[in-house]
């Protein structure tokens, strides 16, 4: 089982003819033609006035809407520029897609506001991103950038607003045996498609998943709100690791989300809050996979 | 990005918010002449830097000299533009090491009844723009957030309309306004909201907003930062950027698609993805060393891009050793030892370099840098690498 992602999920690329775009469109239909050969699983894209055309050989159309009428696409992945990211969210969401995974980094943050506020208009779609290497379930479908070998099937639900660091806690997961159900990025700026308490939930009712990784950030306090929830309604095992404990206040560490300000948003008060709720927490990046395991036989 | 007052008052006025009367100088004679033109009895002369604090800052050269001060002659106006105008001040947010003035704002003297806050910033947990206010103005809002919670309020706004007229009143009413005050406070907010949309602000801090005693609201002073995701589509305000303000490593890092911060330590690292190079920066410390920088050079990182990486992170002379740590994922780990090669050459990097990698051609990257005869340790993994890194330099 799995949260997001399953065996009804078609995939089409928004700005598939960019360069990131195809390239990434590639690499997730090898995904899934390896591990689920002979089904449709990336069915097509779109770019604006390229429609009736294909890009190695995948169909491109102008519209989503009309993807969706041509391909039964039901989640679209977008690699559009950002001053026409959001524009690209909205349009998705028109059309019904059920899961739009917004890769592109650098939207303008009232741009996102202004998604956030219409998509309450479209309840049967869900945003994941911007800013994200995306979802992967694996064995079933990567939707994103990150490198699909790494991630393999299993029982932990993982959650993370950063790409590299995922990937590296992946590592170490399957160092120790562990795979994962779903793996969600849900991106590193300040105003995002699905927060924390959101998966939380769905990972808490998946019935695949057995163990919580959650992976945060320095900025904003939705670890903290993350944490008052655990503590109300997780019963899985929890493991967590902030990133950003020796970050100067005042200062952006690379995603937009990622700055103390006020003296609010530090890793420790991250940290603090997420260990009174139960959590198992990583003091050291090196140890994520180790605290995971903690937190797994801590209920035994 | 950070403007300077003068700046975010002339963005203001233009959209509708007052701002007092105010005159730029750039020399004793400007500041005595702006005072002349001003014809209050009472003026203020303000230094511009990007930093705040700046009343309770002194300057280095002139230690008896605040960083604004109030002049009632045109004579005194320019006796102090003298003494700031060239030299180096510091305030509890420059650091040590201060800020040069080279502008003055000069303003006219108002009759204050009262100070208030008002600033605009977006909300992660509304998920949108909202105007916070409170009756406690001039104080750091930080500290009547800490003290006085209830002092302080904030209402959401919509972010394609801006804030109501019943939201600013509601606002205006709370704070206790009254008569003109009143009328005129909805007209501010609401027009605060509406510059903070139009210009993609980050922020728009107005501390104190002043009301007079002839209940006229205006912004005493200005903080103004924007998106920088979204200077795209406002070339006006690209063209108050001032370099002069910002660190040149980091400018210069910019220019290369990396994004570096520099930091007080004497470990440089090198990381690919923003998570990563935070968690880098938390392994050295935890390990006993002070990173010297946060640099993240991104997913697809070039030849190019490394070797100025490596140029930028040994600019800083604090450095006695690199750790680099790229998780390869798509990015496979050959092609970045490659540029890590090249560089090495390039630069002719001279100090204790660890190299931690991991993920795609991981195998193939080892024997590259095992093979390439050069002085560089691998380290198995995170803690390895760190440890490493760390006794290198010790």
């Amino acid at each position: 089982m799995s949260i997001l992602v399953d065996k009804n999920t078609k995939i089409i690329c928004q700005g598939i003819t960019g360069k990131a775009g195809l390239f990434h469109s590639q690499q997730c239909r090898a995904y899934a033609k390896e591990h689920r050969p002979g089904e449709d699983v990336f069915v097509g894209g779109v770019t604006p006035g390229k429609g009736g055309t294909t890009v190695d050989d995948f169909p491109v159309f102008n519209t989503v809407a009309e993807s969706c009428a041509k391909t039964g696409a039901n989640c679209s992945l977008i690699f559009v520029p950002p001053p026409f990211a959001a524009d690209s969210i909205l349009e998705a969401a028109d059309a019904g897609i059920e899961l739009i995974v917004c890769i592109t980094e650098g939207i303008p943050v009232l741009d996102m506001a202004r998604v956030k506020k219409a998509l309450a208009f479209y309840p049967k779609s869900r945003l994941i991103g911007p800013n994200c290497p995306g979802v992967i379930t694996p064995g079933v479908a990567k939707i994103g950038i990150m490198p699909g070998y790494i991630h393999k099937p299993g029982t932990v639900g993982l959650i993370s607003k950063s790409g590299t660091l995922t990937y590296e806690a992946t590592w170490q997961l399957g160092n120790l045996g562990l795979g994962q159900s779903t793996a969600v990025g849900i991106g590193g700026d300040p105003i995002i498609g699905t927060p924390y308490i959101e998966l939380l939930e769905m990972f808490q009712n998946d019935p695949g998943t057995e163990a919580i990784m959650m992976i945060g950030e320095i900025g904003g306090n939705a670890e903290i709100k993350a944490a008052e929830y655990i503590k109300a309604h997780v019963t899985k095992p929890v493991a967590a690791f902030i990133a950003g404990q020796t970050a100067p206040p005042g200062k952006r560490m690379g995603h937009a989300g990622a700055i103390i300000s006020g003296g609010a948003g530090t890793a420790e008060e991250k940290m603090a809050a997420l260990e009174a709720a139960g959590v198992v927490v990583a003091r050291s990046p090196g140890e994520m996979g180790v605290a995971l395991k903690k937190a797994i036989d801590n209920r035994k | 990005m950070k403007i300077h007052e003068f700046q975010a008052k002339e963005l203001l006025a233009k959209a509708g918010v007052a701002v007092p009367r105010g005159i730029v100088a750039k020399t004793p004679e400007e500041a005595q002449a702006a005072y002349g033109q001003l014809g209050t009895a009472v003026a203020v002369v303000k230094s511009q830097i990007h930093a705040g604090g700046r009343g309770k800052g002194r300057f280095k050269e002139q230690p008896e000299q605040p960083g604004v001060v109030l002049v009632k002659s045109a004579a005194d106006a320019a006796a102090h533009a003298s003494r700031m105008l060239g030299n180096t001040l510091v305030t509890i947010q420059t650091g040590e090491e201060g800020k040069k003035v080279q502008t003055l704002l000069v303003e006219q003297g108002l009759k204050i009844a009262r100070e208030l806050y008002a600033a605009c910033v977006v909300d992660r947990e509304v998920a949108g723009p909202v105007i916070i206010v409170s009756s406690e103005g001039g104080m750091d809002i930080e500290e009547v957030a800490a003290h006085h919670p209830e002092k302080i309020l904030t209402e959401a706004f919509d972010p394609v309309y801006g804030l109501e007229g019943y939201q600013a009143r509601k606002l205006a009413f709370a704070l206790g306004l009254e008569g003109n005050a009143l009328k005129n406070a909805e007209k501010f907010f609401r027009q605060l909201s509406k510059f903070f949309l139009d210009n993609d602000c980050s922020m728009a801090e107005i501390n104190p907003l002043v009301v007079t005693e002839e209940g006229e609201l205006l912004a005493l002073d200005a903080k103004v930062t924007f998106d920088d995701n979204a200077l795209f589509r406002h070339q006006n305000v690209l063209a108050y950027r001032d370099l002069a303000e910002e660190e040149p490593s980091e400018i210069e890092a910019q220019k290369w698609g990396l994004s570096y911060v520099k930091l007080d330590g004497n470990l440089g690292c090198l990381v690919n993805g923003a998570g990563l190079a935070m968690s880098t920066m938390d392994l050295i410390k935890l390990h006993g060393g002070e990173p010297a920088n946060f640099l993240d050079v991104g997913g697809g990182a070039n030849v190019d891009q490394v070797t100025e990486a490596f140029r930028i992170i040994l600019a800083d002379k604090n450095v006695k050793g690199i750790l680099v740590n790229i998780f390869g994922g798509i990015m496979k780990c050959d092609t970045i030892v490659t540029a890590l090669l090249t560089a090495y050459d390039k630069i002719g990097i001279q100090v204790p370099l660890v190299v931690r990698l991991e993920g795609t051609n991981v195998e193939l990257a080892r024997k590259m840098l095992a093979e390439s005869g050069k002085k560089i340790t691998t380290g198995l993994d995170l803690t390895d690498a760190a440890k490493k890194a760390v006794a290198s330099i010790a």
